[in-house]
C-alpha cells in the first residue's frame, strides 16, 4: 500500500545512512581508514578544489569532508559550506596584494621571460598521462627513497620574498588601462568595500567584485563549460594568460590592541590574468588591452583561468550588452554555484505526489474539454 | 572532543538568524514583497527546504512545538529528516505531528487541512519564488515589473491557456496577489490549498533558500488567484465518473485533498494527503467500527 511506503520514514534514514556507511567501511580488516593527513598531502588538488567551492580556507575540515563524502567533490564542498554557516563573521582583512605570494609556481603565457622568471613549479602540464603501475603495489619505503634523492638534489632555494606582476610592466608601457589604486577597507563607504557574496544576496546589476567573488567558490566543471563556450566561439575573449601564479598568500590582521597589522596565517592561493583584445579606452584615451581576473582558493588553475576569462566576458557584456550566454552576469552567475545546483537536481528525487496530483488534474480536464470539442 | 557540539543552538550563527528576522519584519510589512536575504547553507540540499528550514530556525526557541511535513505526511522520508534535524540543534523543543499542537508548522507542498489559529506561524518551502518567471527569465526586468504591478505578461500566459486548451494549465504554485498589489508563487501548493491564504488567521511565511528570498502572506490579508471573470478558478477535481466526490480509501473522508495511487492489485486507490488528518479521521471511526462488530 502507498501508505504504508511513506511510513517508517526515519527507518529508512539511518537504514540509507548504515548501508552507505557499510559502503565506506567495507574493506574490513584489511582496510586501512583514510587518514585525513593522508588525504591533505596525497590528494591535495582534491582538497584544493573542495576548499575552493566549500569557501572555507580549512584544509582539515576539508580533508574529512572528503572522507566522508566518499571522494564526492559536490558532497565534500557542501559539508564545508554547511559548516561555515554556523561560524560567526567576526573580523574582515584588509586586501591582500598578492605580490607578497610565497610562489610555488609562476607561468607567463605572453611573454618569453618576465621579471622575477618563470618558474614551472608542480604541474601535471607537461606529464605523459601513462598509468604508473608500479603505484599500485606502493609502500612506505619508496615515499622515503623518492624524498631522500630529491631533496639531496635540490638547489638551495634563493628566492626572493615578492615577485612582481606581469601586467605592471604592460601598464607602464600603456598597453593596458591603469590599475585601479588599493582601497583600504577601513577607507570610503559601502561602494569602496568588495561586495561580500556571503552576507548579501546578488541583485542584478552587481558589482564586479559580487562576480567574482560568486565565480571564486563556484564549481569547477560548470565556471569552465560556460568558460569554453566562449573560447569555442560563443564569444570572442581571445585570452592570453600573463600571469598564472600559484603559492600562499599572507593573511594580515589588524592587531586588536597596537592596530598594527600582523600575520594571521597563509592561504594557498591560484591567481590568473588574462590579457585579452584590446578596445578603445574611455573618455577618448589609446585603446588598450582589456584584463581579465580570476583567484581562488588551493591550487585550482584550470579554474582560475576559467573565472579569469569569464570575467572579461561579463566585463564585456556589462559595457556592450550580452551577446552570448558568458557575457551575461545573470545567466553565468546564477548558474555556477555547485552547491546550489547539486541541490536542486538531487531535489527531484523527493517526492512530488502533491503536486504531480495537481498536474494529472490539469491534463485529464485539459483532455476532456478538448475531447468535447472534437467531437461537438 | 566532542564534536557534535562544534553545532550552536539552531545550527545558524545569531548573525545569520537576526538577518533572517530582519527579511521576514520586512516580508510581513509589504505583504508579497520577496525580500532578497543572503541565505546560508545548510547541511541539506539546496531544494529540500533549507529557505523554509532558515526561517524556521530563526524563529524556533526553546518553548516551541514544531510540526514538520512534506506532502501533507508528518513521516515521510524527508519531513522526518528536517524534524530530526531542528531536533538534533535546537534541544529543548517539543515536536508534533497534531496540527493544532504546534507553534510553528514548516511544510513542503501543502497546507494543513485543519484551519489554523492566529497563534501559529506557517512555513512554507519554495523552489521557485517569482511567478513572473514563466515569462521573463531576467530577475532584474522581474523586479522592475513586480515594482509596477505589471502582470500583463503572465495574464496574456493564462490567456493563450485559455484559447489553446481551454484550461488554465498551471496546476501547483498558482499565481496570487496578496493585499492587491504583489503577485506571488504561493509554493508548490496545490490550488485546492491557495484558498486558504486568503484571509488566513496565522501567519505564513515563504522561503527561498537556493533563491535567497523570503515573502510573507500576512494575518487577514486578502489572496486572489489570477482568474478571469468568465474562466472562475477551480481546485482539483476528486468527483468520479458519476460526479461523486470520491472519499479517502482509509478514512473515508470527502473533504480532504486526496493522493491517488494504484494498490498491488492495479487499482486506483485515492487517500488523504494529509495524514495527521487522515489519523484523525480513522480515530474518530474507529469506536463506531467496534460498536458494529460488538
Amino acid at each position: 500500500m502507498g501508505y504504508v511506503a511513506i511510513k517508517g520514514g526515519g527507518r529508512a534514514i539511518s537504514g540509507a545512512a548504515g548501508v552507505l556507511e557499510f559502503l565506506r567501511t567495507r574493506q574490513g580488516e584489511s582496510g586501512q581508514p583514510l587518514d585525513v593527513h593522508t588525504i591533505h598531502h596525497q590528494l591535495s588538488l582534491l582538497e584544493s578544489r573542495v576548499l575552493s567551492e566549500g569557501g572555507l580556507y580549512h584544509p582539515e575540515l576539508a580533508a574529512l569532508a572528503i572522507k566522508q563524502s566518499l571522494g564526492d567533490t559536490l558532497e565534500a564542498s557542501f559539508a564545508l559550506r554547511a559548516y561555515r554557516s554556523t561560524r560567526p563573521r567576526l573580523v574582515e582583512t584588509p586586501l591582500l596584494d598578492t605580490r607578497d605570494m610565497r610562489l610555488i609556481r609562476r607561468i607567463s603565457a605572453s611573454f618569453k621571460d618576465i621579471p622575477g622568471g618563470q618558474m614551472l613549479g608542480p604541474t601535471t602540464d607537461y606529464a605523459l598521462r601513462l598509468l604508473r603501475f608500479e603505484l599500485i603495489e606502493e609502500d612506505r619505503s619508496a615515499f622515503q627513497a623518492f624524498a631522500r634523492s630529491w631533496l639531496q638534489e635540490a638547489p638551495p632555494a634563493d628566492l626572493p620574498d615578492s615577485f612582481p606582476k606581469v601586467l605592471d610592466s604592460l601598464r607602464q608601457e600603456g598597453l593596458l588601462p591603469p590599475a585601479l589604486p588599493p582601497r583600504p577597507l577601513s577607507q570610503g563607504g559601502r561602494g569602496e568595500q568588495p561586495f561580500d557574496i556571503t552576507r548579501e544576496p546578488l541583485i542584478f546589476p552587481v558589482p564586479r567584485s559580487a562576480a567574482l567573488a560568486t565565480m571564486a567558490r563556484a564549481e569547477t566543471g560548470s565556471l569552465l563549460a560556460i568558460a569554453y563556450s566562449n573560447m569555442s566561439g560563443y564569444g570572442d575573449v581571445h585570452p592570453t594568460v600573463g600571469e598564472l601564479r600559484v603559492g600562499y598568500v599572507p593573511i594580515l590582521l589588524a592587531h586588536p590592541v597596537t592596530g598594527e597589522l600582523v600575520e594571521a596565517g597563509e592561504a594557498l592561493i591560484t591567481e590568473c590574468e588574462v590579457i585579452a583584445m584590446y578596445e578603445a579606452g574611455d573618455d577618448g584615451a589609446k585603446p588598450a588591452f582589456s584584463v581579465g581576473y580570476g583567484a581562488c582558493f588551493g591550487h585550482n588553475e584550470v579554474k582560475a583561468i576559467s573565472m579569469a576569462v569569464l570575467d572579461r566576458a561579463l566585463q564585456k557584456g556589462v559595457k556592450h550588452g550580452a551577446s552570448n550566454p558568458s557575457e551575461d552576469p545573470e545567466f553565468v552567475l546564477l548558474h555556477v554555484d555547485g552547491i546550489d545546483s547539486m541541490g536542486f537536481a538531487s531535489h527531484y528525487k523527493m517526492p512530488h505526489y502533491v503536486t504531480f496530483q495537481s498536474d494529472m488534474d490539469r491534463l485529464r480536464t485539459t483532455q476532456k474539454k478538448l475531447g468535447e470539442r472534437e467531437t461537438s | 572532543m566532542n564534536h557534535d557540539n562544534r553545532y550552536p543552538f539552531g545550527f545558524l550563527d545569531e548573525y545569520a538568524k537576526r538577518e533572517v528576522r530582519r527579511a521576514m519584519l520586512k516580508a510581513v510589512a509589504i505583504p508579497g514583497y520577496q525580500v532578497p536575504y543572503s541565505s546560508r547553507e545548510m547541511p541539506m540540499g539546496r531544494g529540500f527546504g533549507t529557505g523554509g528550514l532558515q526561517i524556521t530556525l530563526s524563529l524556533i526557541g526553546p518553548d516551541e512545538t514544531l510540526k514538520v511535513i512534506d506532502q501533507g505526511a508528518d513521516d515521510s522520508v524527508n519531513a522526518v529528516n528536517l524534524r530530526h534535524f531542528i531536533e538534533m540543534t535546537c534541544p529543548g523543543i517539543d515536536t508534533t505531528t497534531k496540527t493544532e499542537e504546534a507553534s510553528l508548522i514548516q511544510s513542503r507542498h501543502r497546507i494543513p487541512e485543519k484551519p489554523l489559529r492566529e497563534d501559529q506561524i506557517l512555513v512554507l518551502q519554495v523552489p521557485y519564488p517569482d511567478p513572473l518567471v514563466v515569462v521573463e527569465p531576467s530577475e532584474d526586468k522581474r523586479k522592475i515589473m513586480h515594482g509596477e504591478a505589471d502582470y500583463s505578461r503572465l495574464w496574456v500566459k493564462l490567456y493563450e491557456d485559455v484559447v489553446k486548451f481551454k484550461e488554465i494549465t498551471i496546476s501547483h504554485r498558482y499565481p496570487t496577489r496578496i493585499a492587491g498589489h504583489y503577485v506571488i508563487d504561493p509554493s508548490p501548493i496545490p490550488r485546492y490549498d491557495v484558498p486558504r491564504l486568503h484571509q488566513s488567521r496565522a501567519l505564513i511565511l515563504f522561503g527561498a533558500g537556493r533563491e535567497k528570498k523570503i515573502y510573507a502572506v500576512p494575518p487577514y490579508t486578502s489572496a486572489e488567484p489570477l482568474t478571469f471573470e468568465d474562466v472562475p478558478f477551480r481546485v482539483e477535481d476528486f468527483r468520479d465518473e458519476h460526479g461523486l466526490r470520491r472519499a479517502c480509501a482509509r478514512c473515508g473522508s470527502t473533504e480532504s485533498f486526496l493522493d491517488e495511487f494504484l494498490n498491488e492489485g492495479g487499482q486506483k486507490v485515492y487517500q488523504c494527503s494529509d495524514s495527521d488528518f487522515c489519523e484523525e479521521c480513522l480515530a474518530l471511526a474507529v469506536p463506531r467500527e467496534e460498536t458494529d462488530h460488538a
